[in-house]
């Protein structure tokens, strides 16, 4: 069978090569991605990558985000709020079915929504199903969520990858072979390899017609090899390039076109609040204040890169700048030790992942203590399993560093537990403040607040936002230029002629 | 030894071998009291200058002076490779002239035990310790050392036998010697030229190692400076920056050249089936 398989392949292979390019619009695109996803389902682990390869390609949620950020409407084709915010009636799209012919409806909405937020459940996005209280399918059509308090971010969590809707008899197997509502079926994943894709001819949205037959993800992990394979024609677009550095090659090639769009992707260097010194808020703040963010962008990202004060970036509603909360000033910051009981420094383990972004800060931020009498060294650990074990599970750390691509995610720094073991009430009480109202106004002044408690608190090294460096061939279109939620939406992609 | 300096005359590739040798321990000597910029300072605002523009050999991607971290670099590459050599011909040395005084079952033990070892590259054995202990000067020196104690074990055990046969060792062994004196009144002083030569040539191999280790992120921990590093950082600045790649390759290229030209230099000249 393999055999036969390979013989094929390399039929096909020969036939493109003696085919003339220009024959017909091509109909298939490779898409690059730096990091293999663990598994593809989006609803059982955190990743981002899971969501990259699956989200609104293979899987669907009740609501979704476009590409501006803003909810819309999908599986649910309309909703109704009571006015104490605490019953959401959704009304369900018609005729959508699953990949493997089952039939979407409430039934199947309720079974997904209850596997997110049951009590053996390990969606990596759960507490944002914690204020569900029950959930009822008075028909086939209409599904009704109960809450215990008005959840004024429920709508936009919905459209999450987390939030996707799953069928009861193929839900266990999504990690290795999803079948979802989208409009694109899994056709297999070689792994170390590629994930490849099919268009689904049975979508049910026919007012948004996909145009590509097949669809492939492509990992490769060392930024010269993404350069040589963009170059090459093997893929033709790399939406989150890995280095900076080499964008300026790209620019004379009329083949290939850059977009530097915005990300989410925070750059933040947690500390362990709750192991000393860490514990002491002057120490954090000296450490905040012993760093440069310009040079650290500079050095780190060649410029590309946007600082911040908080957890919280430009793009997001409500944004405050605040990198002048702290900022650089050695002596002071050397002051501040002083203060805190530290005159001649202190030393401590940073672990840093391996991808260059975490490698380069580190170095500079190594560099930036070592003028204030602090020595920080350096440990690689491996990213995902050995980071995910060590420092976000076990919160075995002093100081990491990592890119938060979540969007408006600040209030990770209310979980407990999370790795940060920050613990501040009143930052609680901010952001429970946020879900029970429903007025924009009133929840863009209170990210505000939550902003400043944590540019003042520094319970972690705010840095940089990282733009998104997309590099793909100059005749690819629709590919999302911004990245308000880390995804590769591939409905709308096509070929130019 | 009289002899032995003046063929050293007559061969200019061992000169050549031994001026790059000094060369490079003078430089890393002179490394640990001056170098032009400390090596570990960043001026981002000065990053990737080419050589001459800003300072001797340019700055890299964080500003750093290039010519201050090769220096530094030669230190540490050198210092490791020293070490781990200096593990293995100890360790090697002592297993093969045991082997060679007792031979029975324990020559079959080491000997075995050297095609083990041999069988496990030093760089995948380095990845293994890095996996149990952490990355860092010491793994590196343990794994490139153990991947040299094979090397120093056959060739003593080898040599070592040889001498034992000779008309000397017999006399010795008549007059009642003990089998430890003659080893290391006979044996050793028999089979330290072999060994020296081996020393050299191994050096270069370690420095050859430590550089693969450290380009994999298994050698020294930033911010301290190493070679395989600077060639790891400088692969995406290739097309912008290409001196970061060139220099500590042309550094490693070079100081292997020397210890290799050394040790080639110095059997010709020691061997003593040459000395006629």
């Amino acid at each position: 069978m393999r055999r036969a398989l390979l013989a094929l392949t390399v039929s096909t292979a020969a036939l493109g090569a003696v085919l003339p390019a220009q024959a017909a619009p091509k109909t298939s695109v490779t898409i690059g991605m730096a990091v293999e996803p663990t598994g593809l389902d989006p609803t059982v682990a955190a990743p981002v990558a899971i969501g990259q390869v699956t989200w609104q390609n293979v899987f669907e949620g009740l609501t979704t985000v476009d590409k501006a950020g803003k909810v819309q409407p999908q599986l649910a084709t309309r909703w109704e709020i009571s006015p104490d915010g605490k019953t959401y009636t959704f009304t369900l799209a018609e005729g959508v079915t699953f990949h493997n012919g089952v039939a979407f409806d409430s039934s199947v909405a309720k079974f997904a929504i209850d596997r997110a937020r049951g009590a053996d459940s390990v969606n990596p996005q759960k507490r944002y199903f914690a204020a569900i209280e029950s959930v009822e399918t008075p028909d086939p059509a209409t599904l009704v969520l109960k809450l215990s308090r008005p959840a004024g971010s429920l709508l936009y969590w919905l459209g999450w990858p987390a939030s996707v809707m799953v069928e009861p008899k193929t839900a266990a197997d999504n990690k290795t072979t999803p079948v979802g509502t989208g409009p694109f079926k899994f056709v297999s994943w070689a792994k170390g390899s590629k994930v490849e894709l099919a268009k689904n001819p049975d979508y049910w949205n026919k007012s948004a017609p996909v145009k590509l037959d097949t669809a492939s993800f492509r990992f490769i992990a060392d930024a010269q090899a993404q350069a040589a394979a963009l170059k090459a024609g093997d893929v033709d677009a790399f939406p989150e390039f890995g280095a900076p550095e080499l964008i300026a090659s790209f620019e004379g090639d009329k083949k290939i076109a850059t977009v530097i769009g915005n990300t989410e992707l925070k750059v933040v260097a947690g500390m362990n609040n709750a192991r000393k010194p860490f514990s002491d808020k002057r120490v954090r703040q000296a450490l905040m204040m012993a760093v440069d963010r310009a040079t650290v962008v500079d050095g780190a990202w060649s410029g590309f890169g946007t600082p911040i004060g908080s957890h919280y970036t430009p793009n997001d509603r409500g944004y405050k700048d605040l990198t002048g909360v702290h900022p650089y000033d050695a002596e002071k910051a050397k002051a501040l030790l002083s203060e805190a009981g530290f005159p001649s420094g202190f030393s401590f383990t940073m672990k840093a992942p391996q991808m260059a972004y975490a490698q380069r800060t580190s170095q500079i931020l190594q560099a930036m203590f070592a003028e204030i009498g602090v020595t920080m060294t350096i440990e690689t650990t491996e990213f995902p399993a050995k980071w995910v074990a060590d420092v976000l599970k076990a919160a075995d750390y002093d100081m990491t560093i990592v890119a938060h691509a979540e969007p408006m995610d600040i209030d990770i720094f209310a979980r407990d537990p999370y790795y940060f073991n920050y613990k501040n009430a009143a930052f609680n009480a901010v952001l429970a403040k946020v879900e029970a109202t429903a007025d924009l106004a009133e929840q863009d002044k209170l990210y505000g607040e939550a902003q400043a408690m944590l540019a003042e608190d520094v319970p972690a090294l705010f840095l940089f936002v990282m733009p998104k460096l997309g590099v793909w061939d100059a005749k690819l279109k629709g590919l999302w230029e911004n990245e308000p939620i880390p995804s590769n939406v591939l409905s709308e992609v096509f070929w130019q002629e | 030894m009289r002899a032995s300096i003046k063929r050293a005359g007559r061969r200019p590739l061992f000169l050549i071998g031994l001026v790059i040798t000094l060369l490079l321990v003078g430089v890393a000597v002179l490394s640990l009291v001056w170098t032009p910029f400390p090596p570990a300072k960043m001026n981002i605002i000065h990053k990737l200058k080419p050589p001459l523009s800003f300072g001797l050999l340019g700055t890299d991607h964080f500003g750093r002076d290039v010519a201050s971290l090769l220096m530094a670099g030669a230190w540490n590459s050198l210092s490791t490779s020293f070490l781990a050599v200096a593990l293995g011909a100890s360790v090697g040395t002592l297993a093969g002239v045991v082997t060679a005084m007792r031979r029975g079952w324990l020559e079959l033990v080491v000997m075995r035990g050297c095609d083990i070892i041999f069988a496990v590259p030093p760089i995948l054995s380095a990845m293994m310790l890095a996996a149990f202990i952490g990355g860092g000067r010491f793994t590196a020196i343990i794994a490139i050392g153990v991947f040299m104690v094979p090397v120093f074990a056959r060739l003593t055990v080898s040599a070592a036998l040889q001498v034992w046969t000779r008309d000397y060792v017999t006399a010795a062994i008549g007059i009642g010697q003990s089998k430890l004196r003659i080893t290391w009144n006979h044996v050793l002083p028999n089979i330290s030229s072999q060994i020296i030569v081996q020393v050299t040539i191994q050096l270069g191999l370690a420095i050859l190692t430590e550089a693969g280790l450290s380009f994999l992120g298994l050698g020294l921990a930033p911010p301290a400076p190493s070679w395989g590093r600077m060639l790891a950082e400088a692969q995406t600045f290739l097309g912008q920056a290409p001196w970061l790649a060139l220099l500590p390759g042309l550094a490693i290229a070079l100081a292997v050249l020397g210890l290799n030209m050394l040790g080639d230099g110095l059997r010709d000249i020691l061997d003593p089936r040459d000395q006629g």
